[in-house]
């Protein structure tokens, strides 16, 4: 009984001092704005914004909601973090394995590289590729096309626009391919398992990508046409781009920063979760005849991926995170359009403020929670 | 008898007692903001960071600027010295809510009046130091000369969480024009933007263009555009709730501009003193007893004039002389064809 109680008393008394805590801040918030003339709430959320916004996914412009602003924040964060994962996991391993390599100049460059991002503020690197960089590039009227029809000037990367006709009928093509690669592969396991025969499954499956969605075009009526960005004269020294897509460079601008920044700990996670694979592995595996490339990808990845994911995940949620950064470099993502200028129209500090700090909660619970996922999908199971 | 003087005796004392707690939290409810400054000694005043002209520090952290000089009205009417401001700079989304959660006193911060900030956010303008207005400013080189020229796919640089997002918005859809909008956080970033050639135009008050020019790479490159496309009555704001301190900081602007109209200079206050203009004698404190009202001593408003200026001074000393507006235009006087009226301080 005594001992029972001993147990339960300081987690009441820590659930008290955390609820009392709370219970002041919000009774405090509460009196100030009462005092002030403050009213809380998020009917403001209906009203209309009022301010346009640079770059967005969904269709915006100041007659929207507040609400729909929101949305167009929450995108265009989403938009960097997908883009920045990707990049920043293929840049992270390529580095991460070529920090192992027996070759001392790739070891030493990406070692360099490693080293010498990681040191540095990312805010400043996001600073860097803005100004100095970016600054660099051309204006419109300057810009020598790059394969013709992409154009990188200072006020953006102007890429063609792609307009399909049938583009379902595409789409149906692409699912075909991947549900026959999906069926080959697993006849392929089975034969190898029964019969100990090997079926070349990667040029397969490379063929049927290619030949399936071809055939689309061929037969299937897809056409696939470009709209090719056409400069325009604004005034004596402004032109600008017309038609094709407009990607900003605040958009390069912090994804590369943010990429960059994020590549070398995952290829810090990719080189401890290689290293942490026992000699005896490799040499076991070569000693029953797997060339390299299976020794890596049969033998030590599986094994090195339960080591490098759980980190990962970490660096992923980082450049989430990181991405409010934005806000210096006139990128409108969710702190720069909600809680930037959303805040500032309506004044509802309070609200807002509570909704993006659980929006990125939400965020970052969600890549978590698809990473522990991906994690147990390839943990060891035991039978 | 003696119960009755005994009860007397009681009931005084309580009574005494109960006035004394009366007139203490009067005292205290008059003004807490004015109670919790003469204690800590400085005037606690958020302002921008760094517009030249308006709030601006030097190398050595001087803050100079016609909005700084509200803040060191403030301070010499309430301390008794200019000096004794802490200033805090701030960026425009930050700002309201530095005030409302009480860490300025003051945010003298080339701050637009509206409707919805005086009414909905706790916050009470006290009046009107500078008005402004937003214009563009371009390359000269572009060739333009009036925003009528502007065309459909416009750049433009701004600042994020001021009134100019949203005229901006208001100025280009009622003339049909598409325009990409690229706002940032600070000011020096805009500038920074536009310079390199981000942005076709650059859109703030006009002031505001007038001062950032002079910290561009080649000032003369650029022109601001003659065209004004709203009202930004710039003034200083007070926390919404104390009604005394509002009334300090708004009077201590209208005595400025006041002591210009009646010829009252930093130089000439003290021998003001025996005018023969009773007008003149209540600003400079030789008659009547204006500060009695706030809990202020009678000689506050000859501290402003004598420690700060009057307005046409602080203009002059601010924004004139380093050539950033040398027209006052409307923030002339409304004698001189300005707009510039404030009450009478009687």
């Amino acid at each position: 009984m005594n001992s029972k109680i001993r147990k339960i008393l300081p987690q009441i008394i820590t659930l008290l001092a955390v609820v009392l805590i709370f219970g002041f801040f919000t009774f405090n918030a509460q009196i100030n704005m009462d005092n002030r003339g403050i009213e809380f709430g998020y009917g403001f959320l209906s009203q209309e914004s009022s301010f346009d916004v640079q770059f967005s996914l969904i269709e915006y412009d100041g007659s929207h909601s507040y609400a729909r602003a929101y949305l167009v924040g929450l995108l265009n964060t989403l938009l960097v973090a997908f883009i920045g994962i990707i990049i920043s996991t293929i840049i992270g391993i390529i580095v991460g394995i070529a920090r192992l390599s027996p070759n001392y100049l790739i070891e030493r460059s990406a070692a360099f590289y490693v080293e010498f991002f990681r040191n540095i503020p990312l805010l400043l690197q996001i600073f860097f590729w803005y100004f100095a960089a970016l600054r660099a590039l051309p204006l419109p009227q300057d810009a020598d096309p790059i394969f013709g029809v992409f154009f990188l000037t200072i006020k953006g990367l102007f890429v063609p626009r792609f307009i399909w006709e049938n583009l379902d009928i595409f789409f149906y093509s692409i699912i075909a391919a991947t549900v026959s690669i999906t069926v080959i592969r697993n006849y392929a396991k089975r034969l190898q398992q029964n019969e100990g025969k090997q079926l070349p499954v990667f040029s397969i499956s490379a063929g049927l990508l290619i030949i399936l969605p071809l055939l689309a075009f061929l037969i299937g009526g897809v056409s696939l046409n470009f709209e090719i960005p056409v400069l325009e004269q604004m005034s004596t020294t402004s032109f600008k781009y017309n038609g094709g897509l407009g990607i900003p460079p605040e958009l390069i601008a912090l994804t590369l920063a943010l990429a960059l920044y994020t590549a070398t700990f995952i290829a810090e996670c990719v080189r401890a979760g290689i290293q942490g694979i026992s000699k005896g592995q490799k040499e076991a595996a070569a000693s029953i005849g797997l060339t390299p490339n299976q020794i890596l990808k049969l033998v030590i990845m599986p094994q090195a991926l339960r080591i490098i994911i759980p980190p990962t995940t970490n660096q992923y949620l980082n450049l989430t995170k990181n991405s409010s950064l934005a806000a210096a470099i006139a990128y409108p993502d969710l702190v720069l359009v909600f809680a930037g200028t959303a805040l500032m129209q309506t004044g509802r500090a309070i609200e807002i403020v509570s909704i993006t700090m659980f929006t990125y909660l939400s965020i970052s619970l969600a890549i978590s929670a698809l990473m522990n996922w991906y994690n147990k999908s390839i943990a060891i199971k035991e039978k | 008898m003696n119960q009755t003087l005994k009860k007397l005796v009681s009931f005084l004392a309580v009574f005494a007692f109960v006035f004394a707690i009366g007139t203490e939290v009067m005292a205290a409810k008059k003004s807490k903001t004015l109670k919790n400054t003469q204690k800590k000694g400085f005037v606690r005043c958020g302002v921008s960071q760094g517009l030249p002209g308006f709030s601006n520090a030097d190398a050595s952290g001087n803050w100079t600027g016609v909005d700084v000089d509200v803040c060191r009205a403030v301070a010499a009417a309430v301390l008794g010295d200019a000096g004794k401001v802490k200033f805090t700079p701030l960026s425009a989304k930050e700002r309201f809510t530095a005030l409302t959660s009480g860490e300025i006193d003051i945010l003298s911060r080339n701050t637009t009046w509206t409707l919805s900030r005086d009414a909905d956010i706790g916050l009470t303008f006290v009046g009107v130091n500078f008005y402004d207005g937003q214009g563009f400013m371009v390359r000269k080189d572009s060739g333009i000369t009036s925003t009528s020229q502007f065309k459909s796919g416009i750049s433009a640089c701004t600042n994020i969480g001021t009134t100019t997002e949203l005229n901006m918005r208001d100025f280009f859809t009622s003339k049909g024009i598409s325009y990409e909008p690229v706002a940032f956080e600070k000011a020096d970033e805009v500038v920074a933007a536009y310079d390199a050639g981000r942005c076709d135009t650059y859109t703030t008050d006009k002031s505001g263009l007038a001062a950032q020019r002079t910290k561009m790479k080649d000032p003369d490159a650029h022109i601001v555009l003659p065209e004004t496309i709203s009202k930004e009555p710039l003034g200083p704001v007070v926390r919404q709730g104390d009604s005394v301190w509002e009334d300090i900081v708004r009077w201590s602007l209208n005595v400025m501009i006041e002591a210009e109209e009646y010829g009252i200079t930093s130089a000439n206050a003290d021998s003001m003193k025996t005018s023969e203009n009773p007008a003149i004698k209540r600003l400079v404190g030789a008659e009547g007893e204006l500060g009695a009202a706030f809990g202020l001593d009678n000689e506050w408003s000859l501290r402003i004039i004598k420690q700060v200026g009057n307005y046409g001074e602080s203009y002059k000393r601010n924004i004139a002389d380093p050539g950033i507006l040398p027209d006052r235009g409307p923030n002339q006087l409304w004698t001189k064809g300005g707009i510039l009226y404030v009450p009478p301080a009687r």
